[in-house]
């Protein structure tokens, strides 16, 4: 890894990136209703100028010959041998997630606009999303292990906000604090590889920790490469924490959108990446984010082929996609590049597609039930046209972007060249196959057929606010995938971080490669035409289906899972514990107090009031003081 | 006014304070009113000292300033001795900070039954004298008496001034403090006849006696006698019952005190006595500690979760969080016992605001209990992100207060006991569970409780009366199976009866008005949130001041002051 | 001439006070068993000085009876006035103070 030299120029001005939304989110969170008439403007202008700046520095830092700046801001924790600077590094991977963060962020934001224009709560709205485009950036901007796992919390913090934000639902509090705290669970991990750094390296900046990480054992190298895994499993709702990832759609599709689609579920591919002189000392470790990868893979598309909520199947798919992230850079150097760009074109094309999933519930009156859709193509054409360029760029169409993110990450696993790099690779083109029917599924669903609506329904396109960004994601969905693998390659970009891109040896012809995915996605396609377009899709699911669907629909039983192995005996436990503590604990000192209070009134007793009594015991007790005096000098 | 008597001042100022307030001529209605003014402007004075002592603090000088000391028992060598280092300064400011938000916070309360409002202010001001006094004296008698003096004005804050268990929960405070306070004369005296077969003449001078070598048998006795005290303050499991009781039967200014101030006196106790006076001792014992202060964070973060009772809950986190500032003691690393440090102001404030919220939900709903409250925050958005941020700092979220301290302590302990620590790093989530369910179930979702109807009938009056019992009474116990409510004992037979009057009558569901926060409790928890955000990004002022102190600790119980980390710093550039 | 006699005769004092005490009901009577004993001390500490020829004994039983003057004072004031309240000079009568 390149040094970064302190930053000179506008580069050290990368702290107003995270400065400008968070200053956003004080403003509107702060000034109450006063705010709310021009809140969202605010909002908007925010992270549109982060953006902007975002590019200038960009710029500038590209001209750079080691193209990579640190900015120092100020002594965090410090004491005794723990220093922990408030620091930035601005570098190409950062940038890239940068560009991501604000571009797609900017776009959602004017989206917002138009989606939120009817609720009371759109300045808060603004606040909210303003405090995670703030704490997104500083995940990834920050140059030190402390600094991003702030980020990391912070983001956490905005998405428990915005699922959460129709809070009167019990359904949105409810998935908003699955969502925190199976995150949490993550940040466990992330935390103790963050000691583990301090303990055995004495640092948690990344120089520091990169710089000597070729000092440590292999075993604490594994260990660190296993912990940040389950810190990135969290955050990106991969195996086995993904079960938080679909709720989290009770949030405002914006929410979706942006958080759970774009930018905060790749933080976890983006720690792996940002990590990689670690995962690249481990095979163990890469082994193991390989394994989640693409189980989770298979298991986002198989529960994606099963449900009938659109934002659950694009959610989903999310999960599914992140799991072909996690194969990319679990593979090390050579899917390092892959795994990046797929994840800037899923920012693209699953923005678009949940943008244009909530231009299709503002159609009809926040329906998600895709069989109450059907023939929308007509009524909300803009819609479908971007909506169906982002569907064409997931499956990977030829010549649109997930075609060459995708096949890049495909090709990437086949040339591992071993018996695992044909699973691996096979497991890919599988899943891809399987992304391709149900996303066709959805498209049938929801454009294609008859209207089956509910009759109060009234179709309509969106204002421009929402398809001026739904359209130009959609162009960003055509284009990205070209721009970033062949006009200006990402993996040339993202030398200094990952070193020169090793040139691939192919052990199948990537040709060969391309047309075997293009052919099992349009066999993905085809099926889903014969088992869902020619048929007559009833209103309801059908009851009696096979053991396989049944458990797709519930997604492989992870819930069922987390509720047998640690909800129910959680609670439990919390309740034997209160048992214990108020009978038992708080028993034997409430019976202690009673003990000594029964033994106190019962040698009361002898105090009869009758005089001679006392006068009795005085002489005994005179008695025997002589006796023992006697004894004593006798004895 | 010279430097070294600022301290002497923190203690007189507000003992003047509470006698004139206690002795307020007039009628009783005026005069309550002016006991108020009169008890903030005292706390506000006190406040200012504490700034001003803190700017006469020079964190590179000697380890004690401010300085002072009068010969008090002269044949027993005892002096009124005061000085304070970097720990007792940030309690002190700690404290100069939390007395004018509780007085302000406790505006509006009434006393139950004949009392007046103007005894509680004088209590209270009573108790920061007594609080400055205990932090400040570097007189080991001197500590023992103030340790003591302590317990009576707390007493009648909670006996006089509390809920419907009042009396059991004082009783039980007092007793439970008295029983540790006793034994830890026994070790007070234990340490005189120590230091004057050694010295040649007793004292209890802390400089003086921490400098003698003590034989390890005795050091093991005398650390039990003190650690048992300190035990039962802090509280570290098992000796915590009577936290839950105080915390939920105190008035809410009372129950911020108790868990954000006078129980810290345990864990401060650890660290300035246990640990520099009884070095080897205090090493044999660790790993045990270091058992009990785990188990306390995970059983009590448990136990949190299984509370139907707000007031409760939030003094179960307390527990689990004090197993956390023992943890960072004892582990034996500066970054763990400055974090500890760090956690004990951070803790202050942050379940501080969170008690103090928590006042101000159950003065609107006059309940206790979860299960009455939901949807709050549609009603009141203010209170509800007060709530909010205040449970934020409780689970350590980056950029609150609480996340620098429990970084440090779990950071700081990892390299010296990783396995408690990883034990430990579970409790985190298990604070974001506790802390999120309370949340979920009172602000979120559909307005339920006693929200319910709440905008159409009568209410609009505030506050409910405290003396209806039956409005604010919440059995204490009533986890969830409602049997368990039944106390065991015949000790517990007149709480019983109360706790059965109280469960007739259901809260006043429906004839309040779910106000939004006013100008006055804005002022209680604006200046804690701006605190806990502050010392969320920028902590590393009181970081400074803290560590001389802790580092000087370290080197007396044997452990490297400069820190557990690796010599060699690769940050120098290997690359 | 031996000491030994007085000595037994201030043992014989002795017992038959504190057997008065301890069988007597009538308060007066106990009072005087009282007064018995305490004399029955006094020959004791007198005898003593006597043996050992210094004066601290004697001393003594000058102390012993102002006390019991004193004692004599108080003593037959709470009996008088229990007299008044109940019309009973009986110790067993006033056992009010109990648990």
């Amino acid at each position: 890894m390149a040094e970064a030299a302190p930053a000179e120029g506008l580069a050290a001005a990368a702290w107003l990136l995270i400065a400008l939304p968070m200053a956003g989110a004080a403003v509107l969170l702060l000034a109450g209703r006063r705010a709310d008439r021009w809140g969202h403007l605010l909002g908007c202008a925010t992270v549109l100028a982060a953006f902007l700046l975002g590019v200038l520095i960009t710029v500038d830092v590209a001209g750079l010959p080691e193209r990579s700046a640190a900015v120092e801001l100020f002594t965090f924790i410090a004491t005794g041998s723990l220093d922990v600077r408030a620091g930035l590094l601005v570098d190409p991977l950062s940038l890239a997630f940068v560009l991501l963060i604000t571009g797609v962020g900017s776009l959602i934001h004017v989206y917002s606009v138009g989606y939120m224009a009817h609720d009371p709560g759109r300045r808060r709205f603004f606040g909210y999303l303003n405090l995670f485009v703030a704490a997104m950036l500083l995940l990834v901007l920050g140059d030190s292990f402390v600094a991003l796992y702030v980020g990391w919390e912070g983001v956490g913090l905005a998405s428990y906000l915005l699922i959460a934000f129709w809070y009167r639902r019990p359904a949105a509090a409810t998935a908003a604090k699955k969502a925190f705290i199976m995150n949490r669970v993550g940040d466990v991990g992330l935390a103790l590889a963050i000691f583990v750094m301090f303990a055995q390296l004495g640092t948690t900046s990344f120089e520091g920790v990169f710089g000597s990480v070729e000092a440590l054992a292999g075993g604490t190298l594994t260990a660190l490469g296993l912990l940040l895994l389950l810190g990135a499993c969290g955050k990106s709702g991969q195996f086995p924490l993904q079960s938080w990832l679909p709720d989290a759609m009770e949030g405002p599709t914006p929410v979706s959108a942006l958080i759970h689609a774009a930018t905060m579920v790749t933080a976890g591919v983006y720690l792996i990446a940002r990590a990689a002189p670690i995962y690249d000392q481990t095979p163990t470790a890469r082994a193991a984010v390989l394994a989640v990868g693409a189980l989770t893979l298979m298991i986002g598309a198989i529960a994606g082929c099963a449900y009938d909520d659109i934002k659950k199947v694009l959610a989903w798919s999310t999960v599914s996609q992140i799991g072909y992230m996690f194969l990319a850079v679990g593979l090390g150097p050579v899917g390092y590049a892959a795994g990046l760009a797929h994840l800037l074109t899923h920012g693209f094309f699953k923005a678009g597609l949940f943008l244009g999933a909530g231009s299709v519930m503002h159609a009809m009156g926040d329906q998600v039930d895709m069989r109450r859709f059907g023939g929308l193509a007509r009524k909300v054409p803009i819609t479908f046209v971007t909506f169906g360029l982002g569907y064409l760029a997931l499956i990977g169409f030829p010549f649109l972007s997930g075609y060459f993110t995708k096949d890049a990450i495909i090709e990437a696993a086949l040339d591992r060249g071993d018996t695992w790099g044909l699973v691996l690779g096979g497991v890919a083109i599988l899943g891809a196959g399987l992304t391709a029917f149900y996303m066709t599924r959805l498209m049938l669903l929801t454009f294609a057929g008859k209207a089956r609506w509910t009759d109060d329904q009234h179709p309509h396109e969106s204002p421009p606010v929402m398809t001026v960004p739904m359209i130009l994601l959609a162009v960003g969905s055509v284009g990205a995938g070209f721009v970033l693998v062949s006009v200006a390659p990402l993996a040339d970009w993202l030398e200094p971080v990952f070193g020169e891109p090793a040139e691939p040896e192919h052990v199948i012809a990537p040709a060969l490669v391309a047309a075997v995915v293009t052919a099992v996605a349009a066999a993905g396609v085809v099926a889903a035409w014969l088992f869902v377009g020619r048929r007559e899709v009833p209103l309801t699911a059908p009851a009696r289906v096979s053991p396989v669907t049944r458990a797709a629909r519930n997604a492989l039983y992870a819930d069922t899972v987390n509720e047998s192995l640690f909800m129910r005996p959680g609670q439990w436990l919390t309740r034997a514990l209160v048992w214990v503590d108020n009978r038992g604990v708080d028993g034997a000192v409430n019976g202690l107090a009673a003990a000594f209070g029964g033994s106190s009134s019962r040698l009361g007793r002898a105090q009869t009031g009758f005089v001679r009594t006392y006068a009795l015991g005085m002489l005994g007790g005179a008695v025997v003081v002589a006796g023992a005096l006697l004894a004593v000098t006798a004895g | 006014m010279s430097a070294s008597l600022y301290l002497v001042a923190m203690i007189a100022v507000p003992a003047v304070g509470a006698a004139v307030t206690a002795a307020l001529p007039g009628a009783p209605e005026g005069r309550d009113e002016r006991a108020k003014r009169l008890a903030l402007g005292t706390s506000l004075v006190v406040l200012v000292l504490a700034v001003l002592a803190a700017l006469a603090f020079d964190p590179g000088g000697d380890r004690f300033q401010l300085t002072s000391s009068v010969s008090w028992i002269p044949d027993f060598g005892v002096s009124f001795a005061l000085g304070v280092d970097g720990i007792a300064l940030v309690m002190l400011l700690l404290i100069g900070v939390l007395v004018p938000v509780v007085v302000l916070a406790s505006w509006r309360d009434t006393a139950p039954g004949e009392r007046s409002m103007r005894t509680f202010f004088a209590w209270l001001l009573l108790l920061e004298s007594m609080m400055v006094g205990v932090f400040a004296a570097t007189d080991v008698f001197l500590f023992y008496v103030f340790f003591e003096a302590m317990l009576v004005p707390m007493y009648f804050l909670i006996g006089s001034f509390g809920g419907p268990r009042r009396q059991y929960a004082a009783v039980k405070f007092f007793l439970y403090s008295l029983v540790g306070g006793l034994v830890m004369l026994a070790a007070v005296i234990g340490l005189y006849v120590v230091s004057s077969s050694s010295l040649g003449e007793g004292t209890f001078a802390f400089d003086a006696l921490r400098s003698i070598e003590i034989d390890p048998g005795v050091q093991k006795l005398l650390f039990l006698g003190f650690f048992v005290a300190f035990a039962i303050k802090a509280p570290l499991v098992p000796f915590h019952t009577w936290l839950p009781d105080s915390g939920a039967e105190a008035p809410i200014g009372g129950a911020v005190l108790l868990v954000g101030v006078l129980d810290k006196v345990g864990t401060f106790g650890f660290l300035r006595y246990c640990l520099p006076l009884f070095p080897d001792a205090s090493r044999d014992f660790a790993p045990w500690v270091l058992a009990l202060a785990v188990a306390g964070i995970l059983y009590a973060a448990l136990l949190a979760m299984g509370q139907s009772d707000m007031k409760r809950l939030v003094s179960y986190t307390s527990i689990s969080h004090f197993g956390f500032i023992a943890l960072g003691i004892f582990a034996f690393s500066t970054e763990a016992a400055t974090g500890a440090v760090l956690y004990m102001v951070n803790h202050g404030i942050a379940t501080g605001l969170l008690f103090l919220v928590v006042g101000m939900l159950i003065a609107r709903g006059g309940s206790r209990r979860i299960a009455d409250y939901g949807g709050v925050a549609s009603r009141a958005p203010l209170l509800a992100g007060a709530f909010l941020v205040a449970g934020l700092a409780s689970l350590a979220l980056p950029g609150t207060n609480s996340f620098v301290s429990e970084f440090l302590v779990l950071i700081g302990s990892f390299p010296t006991r990783p396995v408690f620590t990883v034990l430990a790093t579970v409790g985190i989530i298990l604070a974001a569970l506790y802390i999120l369910l309370m949340y979920q179930r009172t602000m979120h979702g559909p307005p339920r409780g006693v929200l319910v109807g709440a905008d159409d009938t009568t209410g609009g009056h505030g506050a409910p009366d405290r003396e209806d019992a039956a409005a604010e009474a919440v059995p204490a116990a009533e986890a969830a199976p409602a049997s368990e409510t039944v106390p065991a004992s015949a000790a517990e037979a007149g709480a019983a009866t109360a706790t059965a009057t109280a469960t007739e009558a259901a809260p006043r569901a429906g004839s309040l008005r779910v106000r939004d926060l006013d100008r006055r409790e804005l002022a209680v928890v604006t200046p804690l949130i701006a605190l806990i955000l502050a010392l969320g990004f920028y902590p590393q002022p009181v970081l400074d001041l803290i560590e001389p102190a802790v580092a000087a600790t370290m080197s007396d119980v044997g452990a490297d002051p400069a820190g557990t980390a690796p010599d060699t710093d690769p940050t120098g550039g290997t690359d | 001439m031996t000491l030994t006699w007085y000595l037994v005769l201030a043992a014989i004092l002795f017992t038959i006070g504190a057997a008065g005490v301890l069988v007597r009901r009538n308060a007066i009577v106990v009072f005087m068993c009282v007064e018995l004993m305490l004399n029955s001390v006094n020959l004791t500490l007198v005898t003593f000085a006597r043996a050992t020829g210094t004066l601290d004994g004697q001393v003594m039983a000058f102390f012993v009876m102002v006390v019991a003057a004193a004692e004599v004072v108080v003593g037959l004031a709470i009996i008088m006035s229990i007299y008044r309240t109940r019309r009973s000079a009986s110790v067993d009568d006033a056992n009010l103070l109990k648990y």
